[in-house]
């Protein structure tokens, strides 16, 4: 039996990975397998969203789009072991934080000059889009599909009846204002305590407007940084100390918060692009104000005034495809002006595209601020390899300083120091 | 020894009788508190699914309600748009029905040997066998995905993504505890019956077949019933094996806590749906799964 | 492969047709090859889906399994024994959280299968004689069971939400206890959150088990019990107890074995990043795997764990020497 193990061990691992020779190529140029990330209210809505689009590009090119929506809690896992085995699809959508680290694992297809110039070439794109498809200097791994961007959801019920004219343009506003609103018995504003990815999105802004950067210029981990420490305990103050998020969110991990907002519970909601979630749980838009994300005193812009992350989806080709022609045609086609238009207003997010963005549907009051905010005051997150590492670990840094604040424990900086001192250790080994 | 047959037919435990003494107070009042309370235990979560499933979305993303505000059927006609339940629900038949199938009569044939044959190595197959249940899956899950891949890639057999795959990894998850519980029941079956079969000209097949078998129904019931469960349970392999086509309830169920907002009438409508044909099919044939127990297991 | 050819050519013998006729040495070479061709398909599939993953897995777990390396983990640098040096340096973060999981796990588990073992075997044995409703009783105990472990998690969740969960309105609400609502799925409190949900959902088992065993114990036990005045609760501790501990040896390492192991559960509850309070070590591998891309660790502690469960199930036997059946084999 030994002997028989020990053949088939030797047997997986000769053709681990399968796709060492890399390179793709066309053998099979009738079909296409396309994995989307969850985009819309539900899988079921994606598919009748992109369902048409692909049906338009079988029509012109001739090639089947097969197309498979991936919940978001699958994803990660579902590219990972398709890297791993080589089986995978040819075109698939990457959380645009997850660029480099896909990168690094070489499963992907960099976007040289060459492959940039079979769609339209890289100018066509939005710089702060760009800043999100890797590592700074390399070959882009990704070429960016939808952006979108964090901003400040006001109820402008709510709004008035506290008395309030303007939603607040700093933190400290923010939190003044948030006390006239819990004196009208509402709660003041919303937040994913317990989810990982959310709790990266908010801190890495609060460290930006404190002027510091979770990693060194060489791609070191620097979370023990005065100022990080700072941004950090700014942040869980909100519910610590200012008691603006209520305690309950700290195991919110399902985007609560979002339908709290939408029915009319919280004041305030930090989201991203959150327009087409809130229609679709019944909350109509003129209930509801848009306005940037608050920085620290001043106006948004670059530089400490950062207010968001660029967040988007970036469309990758898996790089042993068997159909890399068909793959950069598809990939030209999702990017093409027309498509960008009908697919970001379906999703209510920001073409990341210059000649869509300027079409009027994207002019209104509501995307006007998502696309000020993308062009003037965001900033892509760490484009470093160990970038998945870096969220999980800080990411549940700030889940578990949520727990202590919420269980009423006190949030100082020292126990913030050391929640993230306990991160920074467990970053790989450089 | 007992008689397998007569096991299945009795109802349920024994009777700890023979004397007439009425049990004391104290043992009634102490069965009586312990009883209520652990009923109390096990149905509240079983009235919690109950009753959310049938209430309006309000009630359950607000504050806790014993009672609905008011009763509808919606969630029940909702959950099969929401997410393609039906596909799930067909995937899970398919794959926990096969590995079931599969696995007990692979089960049958494995513990027969063992049970009525001496050879080399036997100690040693049973040990193998009952030692996998200390694998933790998370070892092997990975390595088995690029097992699957590899073959496939050298053999053309589809399994990574496919039912095969799943049914495979399923069948291999229940075996070792149902070939240990069979080797304890065909044990238990008188070995002079198939000795007997095998004197009246039957191949060692047939009084596998016409006599121990048909002796040891309850403990194939028990066995095929925690085959089912299991597959029908499995949580991550299914979320690294399956794609669209494919995916099971357990993956699938994911789907109704959606980008939007957490539908707990519907999952609780969608738990209750799934639950139906395991919960049924095992309180429906417990009475086997006792027996069956009673001489495979624990004798 | 083998085995559908093979299988075919034993069953299409005619059974009146007594290997007699076909030879002496046929005959002998069959019977004694049949045991093996019996045993062939669970061999192969065993081997297939569970030892040569395992195989492949201790491989893995020398090498150097990153991002940068799992496109083709055949070529991925081999590490020594890296992985393990890392996982078991107890003073340093991923070492130290890898014992903390594991004490919690531990701890976990003792608790779980006490509380099964326990509320199973009163269960049995409170329902051992015949009264009104033991029937529906009986069905309505196995029904937390039955149910798929993400069905009966899910509940649940749902129940210990914070602030719209029936445990809180309870506790809270109703009966007054706390001044604040509690937490249950984040911070200390998710211990207990997950031991009330694996003890639900294990309790049954045991309970099913111990029924089973209760219906081996010969009546005339009890009789000569009572007959020397023996009372309901002697005959509970001097027959019933003593006479169910092969049954509670079994019991107990299978349980024991589910709990450890159990990665449904807390995986349903929690996701990908259990609270540190009921971080156990399954879904701690997990993570230190699949969601921080080192399988190279992540393959090293399940190694280890493994080797803990192959010490404590060894012990386990070796102490009970049980193995009547496999090891007298």
């Amino acid at each position: 039996m030994g002997a028989v193990t020990l053949s088939l061990v030797l047997a997986a691992s000769a053709c681990g990975g399968g796709s060492s020779t890399g390179g793709g190529s066309n053998d099979s140029p009738k079909t296409l397998t396309y994995w989307a990330s969850n985009q819309g209210a539900s899988i079921e809505i994606d598919k009748k969203v992109l369902q048409p689009e692909l049906d338009k590009f079988e029509k012109k090119t001739g090639i089947k789009v097969k197309l498979e929506v991936v919940p978001w809690s699958d994803l990660l896992n579902r590219i990972l072991t398709a890297t791993t085995s080589g089986q995978g699809p040819d075109v698939l959508n990457i959380g645009n934080t997850w660029s480099a680290s896909l990168q690094a694992t070489g499963a992907l297809l960099p976007w040289d000059a060459a492959n940039f110039e079979k769609i339209g070439g890289k100018d066509r794109f939005v710089d702060s889009a760009l800043g999100s498809t890797g590592v700074p200097g390399q070959d882009p791994a990704a070429v960016p599909l939808y952006s979108m961007a964090y901003a400040l959801y006001y109820n402008k019920q709510i709004f008035a009846d506290a008395g309030i004219t303007e939603p607040p343009a700093t933190w400290d506003e923010l939190v003044a204002d948030s006390k006239k609103i819990q004196a009208t018995g509402k709660q003041a504003i919303g937040a994913e305590g317990a989810n990982v990815s959310e709790n990266i999105h908010h801190v890495f802004v609060f460290a930006k407007q404190h002027g510091a950067d979770f990693f060194t210029a060489d791609g070191k981990p620097a979370f023990t940084d005065d100022k990080i420490v700072e941004a950090v305990k700014q942040y869980v103050d909100l519910m610590a100390k200012d008691k603006v998020i209520p305690a309950g969110n700290a195991e919110y991990a399902q985007n609560q918060s979002v339908s709290d907002f939408a029915k009319g519970r919280n004041a305030m909601l930090l989201w991203q692009s959150a327009a087409a979630n809130l229609t679709s749980q019944g909350m109509s838009e003129d209930a509801y104000g848009i306005a940037p994300v608050p920085v620290q005193s001043g106006t948004p812009g670059t530089g400490t005034q950062i207010n968001s992350m660029v967040a988007g989806i970036n469309l990758a080709v898996f790089k042993n495809t068997d159909n890399l022609d068909g793959a950069t045609e598809f990939v030209k086609f999702m990017t093409s002006d027309e498509e960008q238009k009908i697919l970001n207003t379906a999703y209510s997010s920001i073409p990341p595209v210059r000649t869509a963005q300027d079409d009027p549907a994207f002019n209104t009051p509501a995307n006007a601020v998502l696309k000020d905010t993308l062009a003037k005051s965001a900033a892509p997150l760490p484009q470093v390899p160990d970038e998945s590492q870096f969220e999980t670990a800080v990411g549940t840094a700030v889940k578990e300083l949520f727990a202590d604040a919420a269980a009423g424990r006190p949030v100082t900086t020292e126990s913030v120091r050391a929640k993230l001192e306990k991160a920074q250790q467990q970053m790989p080994a450089k | 020894m007992p008689d397998p047959t007569a096991l299945a037919a009795r109802r349920g435990p024994a009777a700890r009788r023979g004397s007439p003494m009425a049990p004391p107070r104290s043992f009634l009042w102490a069965r009586r508190v312990f009883l209520t309370l652990l009923t109390g235990f096990v149905l509240v979560p079983v009235y919690v699914m109950v009753s959310s499933s049938l209430k309006p979305l309000a009630d359950v993303s607000g504050s806790f309600r014993w009672l609905p505000s008011g009763l509808t059927i919606r969630p029940y006609i909702d959950i099969w748009s929401t997410v393609p339940l039906a596909k799930y629900f067909v995937n899970s038949l398919i794959v926990a029905g096969a590995a079931t199938v599969c696995s007990v009569v692979i089960a049958v044939f494995a513990a027969y040997a063992v049970s009525r044959h001496t050879f080399r190595g036997r100690r040693v197959f049973t040990v193998t066998v009952l030692s996998t249940q200390m694998f933790p899956g998370i070892l092997f899950l990975l390595p088995l995905f690029l097992l699957y891949v590899n073959i496939g890639n050298a053999t053309g057999i589809a399994l990574f993504g496919s039912r095969g795959g799943l049914i495979l990894t399923y069948l291999t998850f229940s075996l070792p505890f149902s070939i240990w519980m069979l080797i304890g029941y065909f044990d238990s079956v008188p070995r002079d019956l198939d000795e007997a079969a095998l004197v009246d000209g039957c191949g060692p097949l047939g009084a596998l077949f016409r006599i121990v078998v048909p002796a040891a129904v309850p403990g194939i019931v028990a066995v095929a019933v925690y085959a089912f469960m299991t597959a029908w349970g499995e949580v991550l392999f299914a979320s690294v094996m399956t794609n669209d086509t494919t995916r099971t309830l357990a993956v699938g169920l994911q789907g109704y806590s959606t980008l939007n907002d957490v539908y707990w009438n519907q999952i609780m409508a969608a738990s209750l749906v799934v639950s139906v044909p395991v919960v049924a099919g095992f309180l429906l044939l417990q009475r086997y799964l006792v027996a069956g127990l009673t001489a495979g297991a624990v004798k | 492969m083998t085995t559908t050819t093979a299988r075919p050519a034993v069953r299409e013998e005619p059974p009146g047709a007594a290997p007699a006729g076909a030879g002496r040495r046929t005959g002998r070479l069959r019977r004694i090859g049949l045991p093996y061709l019996l045993l062939l398909p669970a061999l192969v599939l065993e081997l297939l889906v569970h030892l040569v993953p395992m195989a492949i897995g201790i491989v893995m777990s020398f090498k150097q399994l990153t991002q940068f390396h799992i496109r083709d983990w055949g070529a991925a640098p081999w590490s020594g024994l890296d992985n393990y040096k890392v996982s078991v340096d107890f003073d340093a973060p991923v070492g130290e959280a890898l014992l903390h999981s594991f004490f919690v796990t531990v701890a976990f588990t003792l608790l779980s299968v006490g509380l099964c073992w326990l509320i199973g075997t009163a269960a049995a044995v409170f329902m051992q004689d015949a009264f009104r409703g033991r029937g529906l009783l009986r069905t309505l105990f196995l029904v937390p069971y039955a149910l798929p472990v993400y069905t009966a998690v899910i509940t649940w969740v749902f129940m210990f939400q914070r602030d719209n969960g029936l445990i809180n309105h309870v506790l809270h609400d109703q009966l007054h206890l706390t001044d604040e609502p509690s937490f249950w799925l984040i911070g200390d409190n998710s211990f207990w959150a997950l031991l009330i949900v694996s003890v639900w959902k294990g309790w049954p088992f045991a309970f099913l088990i111990v029924m089973a065993g209760l219906q081996n114990i010969p009546g005339e036990l009890y009789e000569a019990a009572a007959l020397d005045g023996a009372g309901m609760w002697q005959q509970i501790r001097r027959i019933t107890l003593p006479s169910l501990r092969p049954v509670n040896q079994v019991l107990v390492l299978v349980l024991f074995l589910w709990t450890f192991n159990d990665f449904n559960t807390p995986y349903v509850m929690f996701g990908k990043a259990a609270p540190e309070a009921a971080d156990l070590i399954s879904v701690h591998i997990y993570q230190s795997s699949f969601v921080t891309w080192n399988f190279g660790t992540g393959s090293a502690m399940s190694v280890l764990l493994l080797l803990f469960l192959l010490v404590v199930t060894g012990v386990h036997l070796a102490v009970t020497s049980r193995g009547r059946r496999t090891a007298d084999a």
